[in-house]
């Protein structure tokens, strides 16, 4: 255990000593600004039924600026270790591979968590000023961080997953992106044709993204889609396990 | 244990265990260790042994299978096939104990260059089980021993290589392993920063059992008890340095230049010499020649060639022996075929 929280502790401060860290807290709070900024605006011409929390998560810089963390974040775990050789060094001191991945994992979590932080200020700082409620009930709020966690540990997996299989980093943030891109849209495929067979409708809701974080920023907890995606990061991290080994062994 | 009659129990009690552990399992144990890579193989049916306070010097040319060999036995990737065993632990199934027994430079010592120094060293020896008080007095102890005290506070991208090369070497050190392996210590680094680090090598010799690897062929002359000779995924031979040379005494020989007394039928007359073997010439300028005289293994004829030479009224001005080196070794066993 104090083994996999020196390995997580070097994770998390290696997001700080490069600028990378900051560029993505800096663009991705831009982008969130604005899409809050936006949000308002919309939100005060009239009276509406959409919450500001509602508004915010479902609109559209928010979804550009959500994808796009993602890649910066998780690109640079194992491809940098395997370009640079510091792989040997790591896994020739008594640690375990799944100490390893998990670490990994665990850095990027704590550092997208971090990133979260000043965005939920946004809400605090929208209620003190404008003194009404930016959501129907806590739960809207409660709803919106768990799924934002659950959907960043999935993301964040495929991105680790990503930088497993290549030592470029760029190659590694490119496969994150595009996987990501492709599983945001093929949950949005409901909206393009709404004239597809009620089964298909199902099964692209269980994955579709976009409308979980519409339930959940209303305040809908739904346990099916905690189980979705556990157990989605579960396989994913066990693939990057895998692959990990893998690569170590035949290199 | 420490006072008492106990005291006297614990010491016998320490030397049958050691006795049996050395006779039982060497440091290092190789057995028909192959590694085959998608295309070639790396290493054919390796078979070694390294016991307990050794300094064994790896050698061979570049792609020989040096950095393989290492690598397996730093648990850092498994062989095709064939079994080795580390202080008794096996490289594979049961890594985390070699790990725990071994510290390991690998080549081009990879660090994380956005580090400091004291603070990369911290982070080792956390990760090598290392804690409290154990973790400040190891850290502290290998900083003074590869002598990095004085950029303890600088970031690793701005240190020299030689710098680098001490965090790497000192890593391998933090938890006081059994046995150290070195993929090319001295490699990039100044003559000075070379005879440092064999200084800093032969040193750790005392208390651990050392396999490296290198180029530079003086170097292990002078620090390692034995040599391992690897060309192409084969072991060509394995003996201490002396031994290897004195098997390879053709390449040495007597260098003699003389200017023959008139008449004198010079190579014939020097090979009728007891203990010389075979003579070959070489006229120089002004009716002077060089000889060079292959002698019979074990034999020293100079001091027969002085007075043969006295004898015939011939002028000397060089009678010199020359010894094989490690290199002529080297070169042999490999043919020269480096990559």
């Amino acid at each position: 255990m104090l083994k996999f929280l020196t390995l997580l502790a070097r994770e998390i401060r290696a997001y700080f000593y490069s600028p990378t860290a900051y560029i993505v807290l800096c663009f991705f709070l831009l982008l969130t600004g604005f899409a809050f900024y936006m949000d308002v605006a919309i939100l005060s011409r009239g009276p509406t039924e959409v919450t500001i929390v509602e508004g915010f998560f479902n609109s559209v810089p928010f979804w550009i600026g959500f994808i796009l963390i993602f890649p910066p974040i998780t690109m640079r775990v194992f491809a940098e270790e395997f370009k640079l050789g510091t792989i040997e060094t790591l896994m020739t001191a008594p640690v375990r591979d799944w100490q390893v991945v998990l670490a990994k994992f665990g850095g990027a979590l704590f550092f997208y968590t971090i990133i979260w932080i000043p965005n939920f200020l946004y809400f605090v700082v929208f209620e003190r000023i404008a003194n009404a409620s930016a959501a129907n009930a806590a739960g809207a709020y409660w709803g919106s961080f768990l799924i934002l966690m659950l959907v960043g540990m999935f993301f964040l997996s495929i991105g680790c997953l990503a930088s497993v299989v290549t030592q470029d980093q760029i190659v590694a943030a490119v496969i994150c992106f595009c996987v990501l891109a492709l599983y945001f849209f093929a949950g949005l495929l409901t909206f393009f044709t709404p004239n597809v067979s009620p089964i298909l409708r199902d099964m692209v809701s269980y994955f579709s993204t976009l409308e979980h974080m519409g339930e959940f920023s209303k305040g809908i907890v739904d346990s099916r889609r905690v189980v979705y995606y556990l157990s989605a990061t579960a396989f994913v991290l066990t693939l990057t396990h895998q692959i990990f080994q893998f690569r170590r062994w035949k290199a | 244990m420490q006072g008492g009659p106990f005291r006297f129990i614990h010491f016998r009690f320490r030397v049958i265990t050691r006795k049996c552990r050395i006779r039982a399992s060497p440091m290092i144990k190789v057995e028909n260790l192959t590694k085959r890579y998608a295309g070639f193989t790396a290493i054919k049916d390796l078979s070694f042994e390294v016991g307990k306070g050794e300094i064994v010097g790896f050698l061979g040319p570049n792609g020989a299978g040096k950095s393989t060999t290492m690598r397996i036995l730093a648990t850092s990737m498994p062989a095709t096939s064939g079994r080795a065993t580390v202080a008794g632990f096996d490289v594979f199934t049961q890594s985390l104990d070699v790990r725990r027994h071994l510290g390991f430079m690998p080549e081009n010592v990879p660090l994380y260059k956005e580090m400091r120094v004291s603070e990369y060293l911290n982070y080792r020896a956390s990760l090598k089980e290392l804690t409290g008080r154990r973790l400040r007095e190891r850290v502290g102890d290998v900083k003074e021993l590869c002598a990095l005290g004085e950029v303890e506070n600088r970031i690793i991208s701005g240190l020299s290589r030689g710098y680098r090369q001490r965090v790497g070497l000192a890593d391998a050190l933090l938890h006081s392993p059994d046995l150290l392996i070195l993929d090319e210590p001295t490699a990039g680094l100044d003559p000075n920063q070379i005879r440092q680090v064999r200084e800093l090598i032969r040193n750790l010799g005392r208390h651990h059992t050392i396999l490296l690897s290198t180029h530079i062929l003086p170097e292990v002359e002078m620090t390692c008890n034995r040599v391992i000779i690897i060309n192409r995924g084969r072991i060509e031979a394995a003996d201490t340095p002396e031994n290897l040379v004195n098997a390879m005494r053709a390449a040495g020989g007597i260098r003699l230049e003389a200017k023959a007394a008139p008449g004198d039928d010079a190579p014939a007359l020097l090979g009728a010499i007891a203990g010389v073997k075979e003579v070959c010439a070489e006229p120089a300028e002004e009716g002077w020649s060089h000889f060079t005289l292959r002698t019979e293994p074990g034999r020293d004829p100079r001091e027969e060639l002085w007075r043969f030479t006295r004898d015939r009224n011939w002028t000397v001005r060089e009678l010199s022996l020359r010894r094989a080196t490690l290199e002529d070794v080297f070169v042999e066993l490999t043919h020269g075929d480096d990559l």
